[in-house]
C-alpha cells in the first residue's frame, strides 16, 4: 500500500508545494517509509534545474549502506566535471543535504549525453533534469522531506507525490517514488500498485537502451512512458498504450511540464478519488488528501477501471 | 410492518422462497413479528426526537466510534455528524436503531458492520461503506468508491450518484441501488438479495454469482463468468418501483426495459451442504 496525490492549476500558479505537503502528510498511513515530490514550477528560464544524489540517506530505518561523507564532496566534484565535458555550464549549486543537490546549468538539450556522463560518477542518480520539474525524495513523512528540503513555499502550477511502503525493495532513496522518465526533461511518474510483467518488460526496455536505476517496479512505468515518448506517441496515447503492456494491479499519476495525467488498471483495484473544477484538478489515494486542501462541501468521485485522464495546467 | 402477513409477500410471487437450496445456504426469513429481528439483547433505548451534534474534526474515529456508544447510552436517538473529512471507518457497529446523520463525507469502512440504524450521508463515501451490513438503511446523496456494500447481508443502501468498481461483492443480502453508473465486477461473487444500477455497469457484471439479482437501467459492457439475463416480470417491475420510490431515486426509468441478469448456476464449484451433511454422504 502506498499513496499517491496531485494537483494541477489551471493557468495559475500558486503554493504547490504547500499544498502537496499537506496532501502527503494525510497519506502519512499509506505509506511512513519515505516521502517524494515532483513539482513544476513555472518553467519560463532556458536553463536546466538538475537534481541528483550522490549517497543515499542512512538514517534510522535505511536499508542503503553506511559510507564516508567525504566521498560526497568527491564525487560532486567528478560531477562538475562531467557536467563540463558535455558542454554544459554551472550557473547555480546548492548543496541541500550531505547527498543532495540542486543545480541550475545550461547546456544543449542533448540531455541523454549529459545524464550518461553524470551518472558515469559512483552511486550518482539524476533526480530529476528539466526546465521545470524539481523531484525531491528521501526517506521520513511528508513534513520531514518538505521541511528538509524546503519545499513548503515552493511556487508552481503542478505537482505529483508519494508516500511509500516498502514491499518490493529497500527503503531508500533510489526505490522512492517518483521516477524521472529519464531522459526526457520535466516528466515524472508516481505509482500504487504492484506490476506482474515486471522484468519481461524491464528486459525488453533494456534491449532498446533505456536505463534503470533501482528493482523497483513503479520505476517501469517512468520507463516504458519514456520509451514510448521517444517512439513519437503523444502522453495520452502512451498511457493507454501502457494499460494494454503492462499486467498487474496498479494506479498511477505522470505529470509533464504543462499536464497531469493519470490512468487505471482495467482490474481497478487500487484506489484514486479525484476533484476537478475550473480552477484545478486534486487527486489523490484517499478523499482525505482532498479534504485537507478543500474542506467544503465538493463533488468527487472515483475513475474507472481502464479510465486514461489527462489535464493541462 | 406488522400488519404484513406471509401471504402478502410479493417475494413468494417471484418465486424466491421455491429454490431448492439445503444446507447452509438455506434461507431463513425475516419475521416481522420477531423481536430479535430488530434489537440486540443489550441494545440502548433511544428516543429518535433527542438529538445531539458531534463535530469530528478534531476527533479519531476511535473516539468517535466511542461517543456514538455513550450518546446512544443517554438515549440519543438522532446523532449528527460535523465535519467528517472523509476520514476512515466512521460510524461502524452501531448494532441498533439509530439516526445517523453525516454532513459531508467519508473515507474507507464507513458505516461498517451496522445492523438497524437509518444513516444519511450528504456527501461521498470511500471504499467498502457499509461493508457487512445487516440491518438498517444507509443513504448516501453523492458518489461512493469501490466495495460498496460488500458482503451485506440485509438492509437497503442506497447511493444517488455513481459507485466504484467490486460493489456488491460477495454480498448475502440486501438490496444495493445506485442512482448512476457501477465499474466493473459489480456483484462479483454475490450469494443472494438484489443490486439495481439505474445507470450503465461496467465489466464482468456479477462474474461467478452463485444466486441473487442485478437489474440496470443502462448499457452493461460485459458479463462476468455464469452470469446470464433473465425475463423480467411484472412483479419484478412493480417491486423495483416500490423499492426506487422507497429509495427517493427521482429518475424517469422504464422499468419494463431494465436488464435483468442472474446466476446460470453452471459454475457452483463448492457444495451446499453442512459439515455434518457432508460427513453423512460419505
Amino acid at each position: 500500500m502506498c499513496g499517491i496525490a496531485g494537483i494541477i492549476h489551471r493557468g495559475k500558479s500558486t503554493n504547490v508545494g504547500g499544498e502537496m505537503q499537506k496532501m502527503l502528510q494525510s497519506l502519512k498511513h499509506r505509506g511512513p517509509d519515505s516521502t517524494g515530490y515532483a513539482l513544476y514550477g513555472s518553467g519560463k528560464s532556458k536553463d536546466y534545474i538538475l537534481r541528483f544524489k550522490v549517497g543515499e540517506n542512512v538514517g534510522e530505518g535505511s536499508s542503503a549502506i553506511m559510507e564516508d561523507v567525504s566521498l560526497y564532496d568527491l564525487r560532486k566534484e567528478e560531477v562538475n566535471k562531467k557536467i563540463e565535458e558535455a558542454g554544459g555550464k554551472i550557473l547555480k549549486e546548492e548543496q541541500i543535504t550531505a547527498y543532495s543537490f540542486r543545480y541550475i546549468i545550461s547546456c544543449n538539450d542533448d540531455l541523454l549525453d549529459l545524464a550518461k556522463k553524470i551518472e558515469t560518477v559512483e552511486m550518482t542518480e539524476i533526480l530529476s533534469l528539466g526546465k521545470s520539474l524539481e523531484l525531491i525524495k528521501d526517506l521520513g513523512d511528508a513534513k520531514v522531506v518538505a521541511d528538509q528540503y524546503s519545499l513548503n513555499n515552493f511556487m508552481g502550477t503542478h505537482g505529483i507525490g508519494h508516500t511509500r511502503m516498502a514491499t518490493e525493495s529497500g527503503v531508500d532513496i533510489r526505490s522512492a517514488h517518483p521516477y524521472w522518465a529519464y531522459p526526457f526533461s520535466d516528466v515524472a511518474v508516481v505509482h500504487n500498485g504492484q506490476l506482474t510483467n515486471y522484468w519481461n518488460n524491464r528486459r525488453a526496455l533494456e534491449r532498446k537502451g533505456m536505463r534503470f536505476m533501482s528493482s523497483c517496479d513503479s520505476e517501469l512505468i517512468a520507463v516504458y512512458l519514456a520509451n514510448k515518448i521517444r517512439d513519437g506517441k503523444d502522453l495520452e496515447d502512451a498511457m493507454n498504450s501502457s494499460l494494454l503492456d503492462l499486467d498487474g494491479v496498479f494506479t498511477y499519476m505522470v505529470a509533464t511540464k504543462d499536464k497531469l495525467g493519470m490512468a487505471k488498471d482495467h482490474m481497478a483495484a487500487k484506489p484514486m478519488v479525484l476533484y476537478e473544477s475550473d480552477e484545478l484538478v486534486v487527486l489523490a489515494s484517499e478523499e482525505v488528501a482532498i479534504r485537507s486542501l478543500l474542506p467544503h462541501e465538493i463533488d468527487t468521485y472515483d475513475p474507472y477501471e481502464g479510465e486514461v485522464k489527462v489535464w493541462q495546467a | 410492518m406488522a400488519s404484513i402477513t406471509k401471504s402478502e409477500h410479493k417475494s413468494y410471487g417471484m418465486g424466491l422462497h421455491d429454490e431448492v437450496l439445503t444446507g447452509r445456504t438455506q434461507q431463513t426469513f425475516f419475521n416481522p413479528e420477531e423481536n430479535e429481528n430488530f434489537f440486540y439483547h443489550d441494545a440502548y433505548k433511544v428516543d429518535f426526537n433527542k438529538r445531539t451534534v458531534i463535530d469530528v474534526e478534531k476527533l479519531q474515529c476511535l473516539e468517535l466510534n466511542k461517543k456514538i456508544k455513550e450518546l446512544m447510552k443517554r438515549g440519543y436517538g438522532t446523532i449528527v455528524l460535523k465535519n467528517p473529512g472523509a476520514k476512515h471507518s466512521l460510524g461502524v457497529g452501531i448494532l441498533q436503531k439509530l439516526n445517523l446523520i453525516v454532513e459531508g463525507s467519508l473515507g474507507y469502512f464507513g458505516v461498517g458492520s451496522i445492523d438497524g440504524p437509518v444513516v444519511r450521508i450528504s456527501g461521498r463515501v470511500g471504499w467498502s461503506c457499509a461493508e457487512n451490513m445487516m440491518s438498517g438503511k444507509v443513504v448516501i446523496e453523492k458518489n461512493a468508491g469501490s466495495c460498496f456494500g460488500a458482503a451485506i447481508r440485509g438492509g437497503d443502501l442506497i447511493c444517488k450518484g455513481s459507485v466504484g468498481a467490486r460493489s456488491g461483492i460477495d454480498m448475502k443480502g440486501g438490496t444495493i441501488i445506485i442512482g448512476g453508473d457501477a465499474g466493473a465486477f459489480t456483484g462479483f461473487m454475490m450469494q443472494r438479495g438484489r443490486i439495481i444500477i439505474c445507470g450503465d455497469v461496467g465489466p464482468n457484471l456479477g462474474d461467478s454469482l452463485y444466486d441473487g439479482t442485478i437489474f440496470v437501467g443502462g448499457s452493461i459492457k460485459s458479463l462476468g463468468a455464469d452470469a446470464v439475463e433473465a425475463e423480467m416480470t411484472d412483479l419484478d417491475v412493480n417491486w423495483l418501483k416500490r423499492k426506487l420510490k422507497v429509495a427517493e431515486i427521482d429518475k424517469k426509468i422504464d422499468f419494463s426495459k431494465m436488464t435483468k441478469i442472474v446466476s446460470g448456476k453452471k459454475l457452483w464449484n463448492y457444495d451446499n451442504l453442512e459439515p455434518s451433511e457432508r460427513k453423512g454422504a460419505i
